[in-house]
This record gives C-alpha cells, sequence and structure tokens, in this order.
C-alpha cells in the first residue's frame, strides 16, 4: 500500500550551512512530512531558526551566507542554482517572531501576496480576502475594519493577519519562526489551535523555544544542539521516550 | 550597607552635576538669543515693509518709487518647483538604490561618499560649475540653469535622507515582504518605501527649505531680471539675489524691498521646518 504511505514535502540530505566562515548547520538530515506539523526545539543559537530560513532560502537575500548538500521540496533541489526564489518562497511561506504587517490596510495587506502572482477581479479578490481572515480565525475580529491600517490592530490579531497574509497566497509549505514569542498567552493559545487547523491543508515547520508548545502542536520534533540534529522522531517519542542523553536533558529541563 | 557610604563623593558628584547643567544651560541660551535676535531684527524691519504692493508690482528700476516682488517671487517659485520635480524622482530613486540594492558594494560605497562631499560643498561652487558648463556654454543666464545647479545640491540632500531613512525601516518587514515571494522592486517601492514614507517626506521638505534660500548658485546663473518674466530660457528674478542685490543699494524703497523678501523666504522655510516635524511626529502612523 504505497499509495497511502506518508509523502514528504520536504527533504533535508547532508545539510551544512555557513555565515561566512562560521558553520551554523553541520550536516542535518530531516523529512518534512506532509500535512504534518514538524517542530524545532534546542536551546538560542542551536541553528534551529537558521535550519527554518534555508528552507526558504532567506539567507540568500545575505551575502556571505550558504548552504551545502541538498533541500528536496517534491523532489525538486531548491539550492540549485536556476531555482526562482520568488517562485520558491509563494509555495513556501513563512511567519516570523515579531508580527510584520505591511504598513497599508488590513485589505491590502492580504491581498498584496495574492496580487503578486494573480490577476483578480475585485469581487473574486475579496472571497480570497475573506477566506484567507477566515483560515487565520480573525475575520470576525476585522470584517468591519478592513479599510484600517494593519497596524492598527493589537499584537496577537497581527500576528494572525501575517498568517492570514501567507496563506492567502496558497503556499504547500508555512515556515512559522517563534511565531508566538511576542504575544500573550491567550493570542498564544488562539495560534496554536490555528496550526491545528492549518495542518488539515499545509505542512508546517515551527521554530520554538517553548517545548509545552511542541508538545502541543507537534507531530514531529526534531532537538538541536551547536548546529546538529541531536535527536528527530515522533513527537511522543522525543518528549517520553528520548533516545538521546542530551535530548532527556534538555527535555526535562537539566540542561538550557 | 548604608554605613559605608562615603557622603563626599555624593556631594562632589551632585556639585558637578550643577555645574554640568548650568554650562549646558548657558550655552543653550546663548545660542538661542542670537537667533531670537536675528528673528526680532527681521520681523521688525520686514514686518514693517510688507504691504500688497509686494505681491502684485514687479521690482522697480532704479530711481523710481514703490514697486514690489511680484516676479521674484514668481521667479522663486518656478525655480525653485522645477528643481523639486526633477530632485525629487533622482533623489528618491537613488536613495532606494543605496538603501535596497547597493548597500555595501563599490558603487554604493563611492555614491556615498561622493554625495556625502557634495552635501557639503560650498554652494558657490556649484553655482560657478553650471555657469561654466550651461551659461557660458549656451551664451545666456537662464532660469533653467538657476534650477540645475539647485537641482545639485538638492539631489545629495533627498539621497541621503531616503537612504538613512529606509534604513530605519526594520529588516523583519523587508523579509516579511520578500518570504510572499515578491520580487525585490515590488519590496523596497510598495513596502519599505511606503513604511519610510513620513521621512522621506520629511527630507524633501528640508531640502526644499535648505534651496529656497540659497543666493550664490543663483546669482551666476538666473541672475536676476527686473521685468516679470515666465520664460525659463531667460534670466530670471529670484528672491535671494533680489535680496542680495537691493539690500546693499542706497535706494530706501529697494532695501525695504529686500527686507520684505527676507521675511518672505524665512517664513518660507519656517512653514516648511514646521511641516517637515509634523510628517515626521506621525512616522510611526502608517
Amino acid at each position: 500500500m504505497a499509495d497511502t504511505a506518508p509523502k514528504n514535502a520536504i527533504e533535508v540530505k547532508n545539510l551544512d550551512f555557513y555565515y561566512g566562515k562560521f558553520q551554523g548547520l553541520k550536516k542535518i538530515n530531516l523529512n518534512i512530512q506532509e500535512n504534518a506539523v514538524t517542530a524545532f526545539i534546542g536551546p538560542s543559537g542551536c541553528g534551529k531558526s537558521t535550519l527554518l530560513r534555508t528552507l526558504n532560502r532567506m539567507y540568500s537575500l545575505y551575502p556571505g551566507q550558504h548552504a551545502e548538500g541538498e533541500i528536496l521540496f517534491y523532489g525538486r533541489n531548491i539550492l540549485d542554482k536556476s531555482q526562482d526564489l520568488n517562485l520558491l518562497r509563494a509555495q513556501i511561506g513563512m511567519v516570523f517572531q515579531k508580527p510584520t504587517p505591511f504598513p497599508m490596510s488590513i485589505y491590502d495587506n492580504i491581498a498584496f501576496g495574492i496580487r503578486l502572482y494573480e490577476n483578480l477581479a475585485r469581487s473574486e479578490m475579496d472571497d480570497r480576502v475573506e477566506s484567507a481572515l477566515q483560515k487565520a480565525a480573525i475575520w470576525n475580529e476585522v470584517k468591519d475594519k478592513l479599510g484600517q491600517s494593519g497596524l492598527s490592530l493589537s499584537g496577537g490579531q497581527q500576528q494572525r493577519l501575517c498568517i492570514a497574509r501567507t496563506v492567502a497566497v496558497r503556499p504547500k509549505v508555512i515556515l512559522l519562526d517563534e511565531p508566538t514569542s511576542a504575544l500573550d498567552p491567550i493570542s498564544t493559545s488562539k495560534v496554536e489551535e490555528l496550526i491545528n487547523e492549518l495542518k488539515k491543508e499545509y505542512t508546517v515547520a515551527i521554530v520554538t523555544h517553548n517545548m509545552q508548545q511542541a508538545a502541543r502542536v507537534s507531530d514531529f520534533t526534531a532537538y538541536m544542539y551547536l548546529g546538529d540534529m541531536v535527536e528527530f522522531g515522533v513527537t511522543e517519542q522525543i518528549f517520553f521516550k528520548p533516545q538521546r542523553k542530551e535530548t532527556e536533558d534538555y527535555i526535562t529541563g537539566r540542561f538550557g | 550597607m548604608t554605613n559605608n557610604m562615603d557622603l563626599n563623593i555624593y556631594r562632589r558628584r551632585r556639585l558637578a552635576n550643577f555645574w554640568g547643567l548650568l554650562t549646558s544651560m548657558l550655552a543653550m541660551a546663548i545660542g538661542l538669543a542670537v537667533l531670537f535676535w536675528i528673528l526680532f531684527v527681521l520681523f521688525s524691519n520686514g514686518f514693517a515693509s510688507l504691504d500688497w504692493n509686494m505681491f502684485t508690482k514687479d521690482t522697480p528700476a532704479p530711481g523710481t518709487e514703490g514697486g514690489g516682488l511680484r516676479n521674484a517671487i514668481v521667479g522663486s517659485l518656478m525655480i525653485v518647483g522645477l528643481t523639486v520635480l526633477v530632485a525629487t524622482p533622482v533623489g528618491i530613486l537613488a536613495g532606494i538604490y543605496m538603501a535596497e540594492y547597493g548597500d555595501t558594494s563599490f558603487t554604493a560605497n563611492t555614491t556615498r561618499f561622493v554625495t556625502d562631499i557634495m552635501l557639503s560643498a560650498p554652494s558657490i561652487v556649484i553655482g560657478l560649475f553650471v555657469y561654466a558648463i550651461a551659461v557660458a556654454t549656451l551664451g545666456t543666464f537662464s532660469g533653467y540653469a538657476g534650477s540645475l545647479a539647485l537641482t545639485l545640491i538638492a539631489i545629495p540632500v533627498v539621497m541621503r535622507t531616503t537612504e538613512n531613512m529606509l534604513r530605519l525601516v526594520p529588516g523583519s518587514l523587508r523579509e516579511a515582504a520578500f518570504a510572499l515571494g515578491a520580487p525585490r522592486w515590488k519590496v523596497s517601492l510598495s513596502v519599505t518605501l511606503r513604511a519610510a514614507k513620513n521621512g522621506v517626506i520629511t527630507g524633501l521638505l528640508l531640502a526644499v527649505a535648505r534651496i529656497s534660500g540659497e543666493t550664490a548658485p543663483l546669482l551666476f546663473t538666473a541672475l536676476n531680471n527686473q521685468f516679470f518674466n515666465s520664460d525659463m530660457g531667460s534670466p530670471m528674478a529670484n528672491l535671494p539675489v533680489v535680496i542680495f542685490q537691493y539690500a546693499m543699494s542706497p535706494y530706501d524703497n529697494w532695501i525695504r524691498l529686500a527686507w520684505g523678501g527676507a521675511l518672505l523666504v524665512t517664513m518660507a522655510v519656517l512653514l516648511l521646518n514646521i511641516m517637515a516635524r509634523i510628517f515626521f511626529r506621525n512616522k510611526e502612523v502608517g
């Protein structure tokens, strides 16, 4: 029954990453399963954000940073020179630690990404904007003020607006880089519920400092330390029966 | 703990603090006093000479009574207007290049260095340069030449403020736009420039304020014109040069007009600065 076996959206193979001469990631191997949530945990500076930022080639904005190895996105190596970065990022979306609403209306914040690749009539665009805001569970809060600046929303709302903006361009994968570390507990739980919804349609990879959050939202967890992938597996196993001593020490709070 | 405190050290520190505060307040008072003195002399002479004729009559011939500054006001507006029209797009686009595209590349660094020299270049040198390349070769002073000289002064100001304002935009906002698959030009124009909009407008207004009082570059280029003239291809009256020539003349009505002109220019610059402040204050509100 090969058909029902879960597919991998992304396969990372022997990935090395360098900030100039400093090696940030060492021989990383990892599969990110389709329609599942994969969490990256580990102490600050362990490379978890670096790994996330290789997946949409965000590092390519900065000269001096480069990656070696392979990252297969549905079989295609995105580290290849011929990879078009704009098209890649339209398929692999990203939400950042701090909410980053654009200095424009709530409506235009969502429409911005759609307009880049699609030419829609006003009514179709309205539908797309509404459905994106609904998927990010923020529609009811903003439906009467779509013309207001995105900056006028609260921090938690801004973050959900950013998720809606990412969802609106219909990516296959959504990368979340500590999406709740700047939010209060109520906003955090809303975003976590949202992540559970998102995985039905999208593949999600999340970097988090909060181990309880990783345990709550993810299906797979990768524990990283100093640029190494220490352990990777099903979340329950990582949290309850870690194979490696280092992982257990970190999870139980004896280290980190 | 409290027993170990050396009250002498504390007293000495208080005294040092007192003297520091006193000297800096004195320095500020000297600066302010000079500024108010200038404004007082300007306002008392300027307002005394201000009347409606100033806006409806042209500069008078030597020995004739009355007259106004209509031709000079219109000339200044046209010359500065054309300058803004040219310097705005060039300065903003160059600023975008330096902040978003060039960054620390050789071209950008060289441009930045040259721009900084241009920023501090004496304006009389720029006037002479335009005289040599435009006025001497074409054989006539003109409003266009005046605009060219002012444009050369304004572009570096607009460029550098645009660049600095764009650099204040957090990198995360840029990354967020790239993360949606937006190409760099779209990120620069629709997201970063928009986020820096009020700062850039502030820079523009300050550049206009800077050039509206420039005299030296216009002396060699637009020269002056006693008559009303809206043809920028010929010599053109303008406020700074009229002030310069009339203030030192032997005629009372000319001196009166020079004060009136000085007041107009100062008020315009003051207004531009106030507008710039208002825009900059609203910087955070997208």
